[in-house]
């Protein structure tokens, strides 16, 4: 059986190596720079792959003829991620977005055997020579909520419907909870988890019942506009998630974060074309753009608008950091003291909800 | 008019044929569908079949992809020959990957050579429970293995879900939901060199033959067929219906929880809040695909991995989106399924009004 | 009664409903002796033709129609592929499931980001206006009524008609019944394309009313409850109800229990409640073997051919 491997092998070496010979031969000198993207749901999910596929795009729009882009979508996060990435690197891709956490241990392990093919892994936070990491301070756009919503909210309780308890997930209730305390110090947040990051219906009933348990205002971190229709149809407020959903609840949508990769996709590709690209660990926020928002819907005041303005400016200019001590938990320990911000490192793997926030964290 | 006549006894060649015609209708019908697509059809086709195969390394992911399904597919086979309906494989399989997983996390960086057979335990013995539970909820309780068994899959989701953002999260991770890497020593032993086929591919096909020994030597082989075709027959045999009842939920849930073990030790290599694409599921069309035959399994095993390596390929090469991938699946499953039918039938001619 | 509780009860009906009309579906198709198990697929091929048409045509019956008309078409092809050429149920409705995910996802393609408001709710004159029960019985979307009406319809049709009685027959002997003259055949295309008809109708509730939306495998999972229903229900119309109704009931309850902020329990385990509690049911409702026996379709699941 041995002996029949490496014969075998020997055979398709050579096979290979025609086929290899007679495709470059093909192959002109100004070929397109290709660029591949795996992404974990269908880009029709209406919310983060949805996003990333408009980044790609933005690539093809700036770009044109010079690149070519390749997609690969709904890819399970387990063992046919190897497979889709390394199939994407061995097919000629130049650039690589691997656009979900479960991609990262295979994007490092298919890095290693293609030094030459450069990778970009959002959202985790192994690095190598040719794997770079990216990720969105969303924090900061849920600071900007949390005050809006502080603001607006009449019963003192808003709804938090939440996907998974991951880092990303609580930092986001934590720093929204934060923000709106600042402004109305007796609000307190109500989390739903869900256990899926989209099913319009789930993200309904979970929408309906915290409104039904008093909260004026929903917020959501899972992927569809359901919540905000209900909303719009119970006449409370909420916010938009990954995309301005004002079309699916004109009157309910106060604004929205927008997840924004155009910017930094046409970046990268610019720097893996020129040659100037090299491994990084980006967490990008406000000020570049990856973390947008749309305009203020028609009910928001004037004076919450400016707030809510201000907020931005400040984290913008660094005048303000979501995580500005004096901070305590939900047991009353302090976590930042005052005059202290939250280390990166202890918001990268956050998993303890600050004051405010009813419920415990399910760990 | 067209009609079926029976045969008086089940043409063996068709048996060969069958699915050679069902792949030639399936490929006039991706002519039409890739017609009206825009796309190039031969490229299609090329992207579809060939290409995932066309190098060494292809091959052994099509094994990889093709061995838990084969596994699973295989002790199905068995049971739904004594009609006992465990469509929970998948949570089966989880339960073997969480099994497994947990004892690979147990004795992390050890390096010794009884991690793999403990794991492999863990997981064969994870996966029984989980099917047990419709065993006993069947045979004391004639509680329908239908819903109970899917049921538990979704519990068995969960629960995978509530330990790996938990007990079985990496302490060095950030608190991400995965675990630690596992060790060298759990990790299976690779069969290829620079791939990822793994021993158990090579277990399965063991698997493959020791049904069809059970199968078509046995006593109990014998019984679970004549209970599939008349209970109470199967009990002149010497088994009873709950005894089969056990033994075919077991079976199933022994190997669909090593197929989950094989998965988390093998390609993933750590636990993740999910560690199948739903092989459990597809695993039952791979049985009856396979005509429950666990020879037939293999094969019907190793076109599905294809059509799934297929989609990918057509996805890269040709950018077509997963939806068209999905709906040529579903055609190619259509035509397999129902050429099936020259088998048992013959296709004659009527004068109308004959019937 | 707390408001509270009546709010969640409204939540509850809108979330058993889809269930109730697959399942409903379902256990006519059964009942004729067929297992279908592409629910899940002609669940989402309804609710991406209903949404495609309302977009289109802005008539919300014209949707509804066409998500039902969507739904047969696929229980179409699966009645050709396993009434007329005897390929195995069990997988014909598994690639069925594969093949509507893909067939719903092409066709749903341009129609990610529209909105649409949802479907109107009819409030019954002078009944809606009792307190508490009028809320609760009588001021729904139109399709709530139907899935009741639907179950009572069911539960006649297959109890007191004759029609009834044949598919019955047919379900439990087919032989039996083609000896008696009965078109064994016909009767199960006709109830597996009323089963299409009702998942169908399922997905179009999802897409108009549940989550007024398209977004591609919304139905997340909902036909496979669905199926498990029908089997809950001892194949039961009544008990379709009950069960889709439990279900539901659970699945909004938990919510609702995160959402006090009083329960301490991780909310993986909270989600699995409703599974686990449908299989205590079943367990409690399944002890009388002989009722069970009786009610189950003989000749489900298996290939019937006309010999004479």
């Amino acid at each position: 059986m041995f002996r029949k491997t490496v014969l075998a092998k020997k055979l398709l070496a050579a096979a290979t190596g025609l086929l290899l010979t007679t495709f470059s031969g093909i192959l002109s000198a100004d070929d397109p720079f290709k660029i591949g993207f795996v992404y974990v749901g269908p880009v029709g999910d209406h919310g983060w792959t949805y996003r990333h596929d408009i980044g790609r795009q933005a690539i093809e729009a700036e770009f044109g003829d010079k690149v070519a882009t390749t997609f690969v979508e709904s890819v399970p996060e387990g063992a046919d991620a190897e497979r889709v990435i390394r199939k994407l690197a061995s097919s000629g891709h130049d650039l690589i977005f691997t656009t979900s956490f479960g991609y990262m241990n295979p994007t490092v392990k298919v890095a290693k055997a293609f030094p030459k093919v450069k990778f970009e892994h959002a959202t985790g936070y192994k690095r190598g020579d040719n794997v770079s990491t990216y990720s969105a301070r969303f924090y900061e756009g849920r600071a900007v909520l949390g005050t809006i919503a502080g603001m607006m909210t009449k019963t003192g309780t808003v709804g938090y419907i939440a996907s998974f308890p991951i880092p990303e997930v609580v930092r986001g209730i934590n720093a929204f909870t934060i923000a709106m305390r600042k402004v109305n110090p007796e609000a307190t947040v109500k989390v739903v988890w869900v256990n899926s990051w989209y099913d319009p219906g789930k993200e309904a009933d979970a929408a309906k019942a915290l409104i039904d348990q008093g909260v004026d205002i929903v917020t959501q971190h899972t992927d569809s506009p359901a919540p905000l229709q209900v909303a719009q149809e119970r006449g409370v407020m909420g916010f938009g998630q990954a995309s301005d959903m004002s079309a699916f609840a004109p009157d309910a949508q106060l604004t929205a974060i927008i997840d924004n990769w155009d910017k930094y996709y046409v970046e990268r590709t610019l720097a893996a074309m020129d040659g100037s690209w090299k491994s990084e660990d980006v967490w990008a926020g406000i000020d570049s753009g990856m973390v947008d928002f749309p305009e203020y819907g028609a009910m928001v005041p004037d004076d919450v608008k400016a707030a809510a303005d201000v907020i931005k400016e400040s984290i913008v200019d660094g005048s303000l950091h979501p995580f500005q001590g004096p901070i305590m938990d939900q047991n009353g320990k302090v976590v930042a003291e005052e005059g202290t911000n939250i280390d990166d490192g202890t918001l990268l793997g956050m998993d303890f909800y600050v004051e405010g926030v009813q419920g415990t964290l399910p760990k | 008019m067209i009609s079926l006549q029976p045969r008086a006894m089940p043409s063996k060649l068709m048996g060969y044929l069958a699915p050679v015609i069902a792949l030639c209708l399936t490929l006039l019908s991706g002519l039409v569908l890739f017609a009206i697509l825009g796309v190039p059809v031969g490229q299609a086709f090329h992207a579809f079949f060939i290409e995932p195969i066309s190098t060494l390394y292809g091959l052994s992911e099509l094994g990889v992809k093709a061995a838990p399904l084969i596994l699973i597919a295989v002790g199905l086979s068995i049971g739904f020959r004594a009609q006992v309906w465990n469509i929970g494989a998948e949570g089966q399989l989880i339960l073997g990957g969480i099994f497994g997983g947990a004892v690979a996390l147990y004795f992390y960086e050890i390096d010794a050579w009884y991690v793999m057979p403990l794991m492999m335990m863990a997981g064969v013995i994870g996966g029984m429970l989980w099917a047990a539970i419709p065993a006993l909820l069947k045979t004391h309780f004639n509680a329908n293995e239908i819903l109970t068994s899917l049921m538990l899959t979704y519990v068995a989701g969960l629960l995978l879900s509530f330990l790996v953002h938990g007990a079985l999260r990496d302490p060095d991770g950030y608190n991400f939901p995965e675990s630690r890497l596992f060790h060298d020593a759990a990790l299976l032993p690779i069969v290829m060199e620079g791939t990822r086929l793994h021993i158990g591919a090579i277990i399965a096909l063991f698997v493959v033959v020791a049904g069809w020994v059970l199968l078509s030597r046995t006593m109990l082989g014998f019984a679970l067929k004549v209970n599939g075709a008349a209970p109470r027959a199967g009990a002149y045999a010497g088994f009873g219906q709950k005894r089969l009842i056990w033994f075919s939920l077991l079976l199933t849930g022994g190997l669909a929880g090593l197929a989950g073990l094989f998965e988390v030790a093998g390609p993933i290599g750590q636990l993740l809040p999910t560690i199948s694409p739903g092989y459990g599921f597809t695993a039952i069309i791979v049985a009856f695909l396979g005509r429950l035959h666990p020879v037939g399994v293999l094969f019907a095993g190793l076109i599905m991995a294809l059509s799934y390596l297929g989609g990918e390929s057509a996805q890269i090469t040709l950018n077509l989106p997963v939806a068209v991938t999905g709906v040529f699946q579903g055609l190619l499953l259509f035509f397999l399924l129902a050429a099936d039918v020259l088998i048992n039938f013959k296709i004659v001619r009527k004068a109308r009004g004959q019937l | 009664m707390n408001e509270t509780i009546l709010l969640a009860i409204l939540t509850i009906i809108t979330a058993a409903t889809p269930l109730v009309f697959a399942a409903i579906g379902e256990l006519v198709v059964e009942k004729s002796g067929v297992l279908n198990l592409g629910v899940e697929g002609m669940m989402l091929v309804g609710a991406v033709s209903s949404f495609t048409a309302v977009h289109v045509t802005g008539s919300a019956t014209l949707g509804v129609l066409a998500g039902m008309f969507a739904g047969v078409m696929l229980a179409l092809i699966f009645a050709f592929l396993t009434l007329n050429l005897q390929s195995s149920q069990v997988a014909t409705g598994l690639a069925l499931t594969i093949f509507g995910v893909g067939v719903s996802a092409l066709i749903g393609q341009p129609l990610i980001g529209v909105a649409y408001e949802g479907l109107p709710n009819v409030q019954i004159p002078v009944l809606s206006q009792i307190p508490v029960l009028g809320r609760i019985l009588f001021s729904h979307d139109i399709l709530v009524y139907c899935s009741i009406a639907l179950v009572i319809a069911v539960s006649w049709f297959l109890r007191r008609t004759r029609a009834g009685l044949i598919l019955r027959a047919v379900g439990d002997s087919h032989d039996a019944a083609h000896a008696l003259g009965y078109p064994v055949i016909r009767v199960r295309y006709l109830a597996t394309m009323f089963g299409g008809g009702c998942a169908g109708l399922a997905g179009a509730y999802l897409s108009m009313a549940y989550a007024p939306m398209w977004v591609e495998n919304m139905s997340a999972g909902r036909g496979w409850i669905a199926l498990a229903l029908v089997v809950f229900a001892s194949w039961q119309p009544s008990r379709v109800l009950f069960g889709a109704y439990l279900f539901g009931g659970i699945s909004i309850l938990q919510l609702h229990a995160q959402a006090s902020g009083t329960i301490n329990i991780p909310s993986q385990l909270m989600s699995m409640l409703p599974y686990l509690a449908t299989i205590i049911v079943l367990v409690l409702i399944s002890r009388d073997h002989g009722k069970i026996r009786r009610n189950a379709p003989a000749s489900i699941g298996k290939a019937f051919h006309p010999t004479t």
